[in-house]
């Protein structure tokens, strides 16, 4: 293993600027750090969403490693072709990196993430989760979390936001029996960063799960987004964990959680929710916690 | 004439073609009728004859999209679908014309769900024909094996840059055995020179590639690739010359015409059903009648010059295709048509839609095609628009 990355000797070399991401954007934050970690010797795919419309209309491209748009469904499976090519044409020391939504993740790319995870490509993917579509204007995802209200979700008389629980994506991807998964949040980016350089050091796939709040999307302040993504962890609702030879592990056991109904009511996108609703979210939240306390922890 | 002579199915002729076109990356889908063309090259690859990286992808949408991304690094790549798989990798065509990726992909012209089928016609790829691709329909497995190296040579050409479809039609070409002559490596590698490209993501060049265009900028892309596409018939002309010299094979280049020299009555074709129109135009010419095929080879770029060129010619066109743009008429009769109205003359042109889901066109079809534009030459009024070997009554 290399030595490993901090903050204090973090390259200064920025690898995605002069982009036009909301201020506050998490996502892009996650982008900064993964090619910071990994370096110029990165090709990066992103699909058509945030990161594209912010970073990539000609002629301001702001990638200064190479990189490509993929279309949405096809992150993991331009990534495929574009290792496959690198390895056939003999290029040595690179790394293969995409970096997609929630959206581009779980739902309309998630059949060639499958297929890359399960040919075992050598190629990292990051889902920066924003938990909905952003880049069209707050749609509901399959990674919305329960209770939030989106463009499509409203929150009304009959029906209080989006009524479905989050895809479990991250144990999605580990029962493909992939070589390594992470969870992360920019709220805790020393750990994003470490799993970046894991996840570099790896010879197959691996697959980190960032959380990236949207300041737009989830109605906080702009300066409030890192605080927000490490509540999110303190709380409960996100946790920070590992998948790797077929094992997997817990990176952070809060002792006491903070409050979830502080989380939830600090963003505008829970405003409408009713205590009942903050029950619910609770017990969803202890029921998962016991089966990971149960499961993960040695 | 070096090289080996094997009995071949058109799918097997292409693969060979493949193997000695040296693809660094294929990615493929297996559909009928493409699937034994996949089945080779796996082989080859597992054997040590073409040594690609083979990547098994999860569906024609990924088969297309991992194609992009090698080529992207300057890889040379080789994919193949048919039907629905091309359907469904409809979005990655677009994007893979966009992005001018000179990918080469086979297609097996078969018929589109529903009702669900698999015997061809060829209402598949002509769905496709504005997604920016250089459309290629060949005849034989000959033709097959010859057309991949010649479509490489196309479009890896700095003129074109622009990916090819090359279309044999389903199982009536795709899985007939014919006696084939495979050039050697050697050979093969002599014809087409190593892809070299600036236009690719480099480790030592970043590049930004398959960016958004707005407003501002998006149409100068649009007229490059459509300038691009003009471009390549030249290039076809003369990739064609340069094969036919080392090879002895000529193709003709955009189109292939039999006896339409002195002809009045002409039948447009494309692809396998030329042969058995060469039959009929013997037949007739003995009971002397001047008719004539006119094969067109290369749907896009539109052999436009030459349709022109044989409308100024003749007294009457028919164009036989399998397929029908449905509350219209076929796709390539109203290009036909387009080159006549050019040409400013008044010859009437008829479209016979035959072979749907794969209905077997016969001689007899073809001889009622022939007397159809003469009597509509002569002056009966006929349809425009007529379906072939219908097992029901038209009550109009």
């Amino acid at each position: 293993m290399t030595d490993k990355i901090t903050a204090k000797n973090i390259t200064d070399n920025e690898f995605f600027y002069g982009h036009k991401a909301c201020a506050g954007c998490g996502g892009s934050l996650a982008v900064r750090m993964a090619l910071k970690v990994l370096g110029e010797r990165t090709f990066t795919v992103i699909p058509a969403g945030c990161m594209s419309a912010v970073g990539f209309i000609f002629p301001q491209l702001c990638f200064s490693n190479n990189a490509i748009i993929s279309t949405f469904a096809g992150t993991a499976s331009m990534l495929t072709g574009v290792e496959a090519g690198a390895r056939a044409l003999g290029l040595k020391n690179y790394k293969v990196l995409g970096i997609a939504g929630d959206g581009g993740t779980a739902d309309i790319g998630i059949q060639a993430l499958s297929g890359a995870i399960d040919r075992d490509d050598n190629v990292i993917y990051i889902c920066y989760d924003n938990e909905a579509y952003m880049n069209t204007g707050i749609q509901k995802s399959s990674l919305t979390p329960f209770g939030a209200k989106t463009t499509t979700t409203p929150a009304g008389e009959n029906i209080r936001g989006n009524i479905k629980n989050k895809k479990n994506m991250f144990e999605i991807v580990a029962a493909h029996g992939i070589k390594y998964a992470a969870t992360a949040s920019i709220g805790y980016l020393q750990d994003f960063i470490n799993k970046v350089q894991k996840a570099s050091e790896v010879d197959g796939t691996s697959y980190i799960h960032v959380v990236a709040p949207c300041p737009v999307g989830w109605g906080t302040p702009t300066d409030e987004m890192v605080n927000v993504a490490k509540d999110i962890v303190d709380s409960g609702l996100w946790y920070l964990a590992e998948y790797e030879d077929g094992e997997f592990k817990l990176n952070r056991n809060p002792k006491e959680f903070t409050s979830v109904k502080n989380y939830l009511s600090s963003q505008g996108r829970f405003k409408h929710l009713k205590d009942e609703d903050i029950e619910l979210v609770i017990a969803q939240r202890d029921k998962k916690w016991n089966y990971i306390r149960k499961s993960w922890v040695q | 004439m070096t090289g080996r002579k094997a009995f071949l199915s058109g799918n097997e002729a292409l693969a060979e073609g493949v193997r000695l076109s040296r693809p660094h990356v294929i990615s493929a889908y297996p559909i009928t009728p493409q699937t034994t063309v996949v089945e080779r090259l796996s082989e080859m690859v597992e054997e040590g004859s073409l040594k690609s990286e083979f990547v098994h992808v999860e569906s024609e949408h990924s088969a297309l999209s991992a194609a992009m991304g090698s080529s992207a690094v300057g890889a040379r790549t080789f994919t193949a679908t048919s039907s629905q798989g091309l359907l469904y990798m409809a979005e990655c065509l677009f994007y893979a014309s966009g992005g001018r990726f000179p990918i080469v992909m086979m297609n097996a012209n078969r018929s589109t769900a529903l009702p669900w089928n698999i015997y061809g016609d060829q209402r598949d790829s002509l769905s496709q024909l504005d997604s920016g691709w250089i459309q290629v329909y060949v005849e034989d497995a000959q033709e097959s094996l010859d057309m991949v190296l010649q479509s490489y040579v196309i479009a890896e050409n700095k003129r074109v840059l622009t990916p090819i479809m090359i279309n044999l039609d389903g199982f009536i070409l795709t899985h007939t055995y014919e006696l084939v002559q495979i050039p050697t490596t050697e050979e093969a590698d002599k014809f087409i020179p190593p892809f070299e490209t600036p236009y690719k993501m480099d480790l030592e060049n970043p590049k930004n590639m398959a960016f958004t265009a707005g407003p501002g900028d998006n149409m100068e892309f649009k007229y490059q690739q459509h300038k691009a596409m003009l471009d390549s018939k030249e290039v076809i002309r003369e990739v064609d010359e340069a094969f036919s010299k080392q090879f002895g094979r000529k193709y003709g280049g955009m189109v292939e015409e039999y006896r339409c020299e002195d002809a009045e009555f002409v039948l447009v074709t494309l692809g396998s059903v030329t042969g058995i129109g060469r039959i009929v135009v013997d037949d007739l010419r003995e009971a002397g009648l001047r008719v004539g095929v006119f094969k067109i080879r290369f749907l896009r770029p539109f052999p436009e010059e030459e349709l022109i060129n044989l409308s100024k010619r003749v007294k009457g066109i028919g164009v036989l295709e399998k397929d029908v743009s449905f509350g219209h008429e076929g796709t390539v009769y109203t290009n036909v048509n387009s080159a006549i109205a050019k040409a400013r003359v008044s010859i009437p042109s008829y479209n016979f839609v035959a072979g749907l889901g794969g209905r077997d066109i016969s001689k007899d079809d073809i001889l009622e095609m022939f007397q159809y534009i003469k009597e509509g030459v002569e002056g009966n009024k006929k349809d425009f628009v007529k379906f072939i070997g219908l097992g029901v009554e038209i009550n109009d």
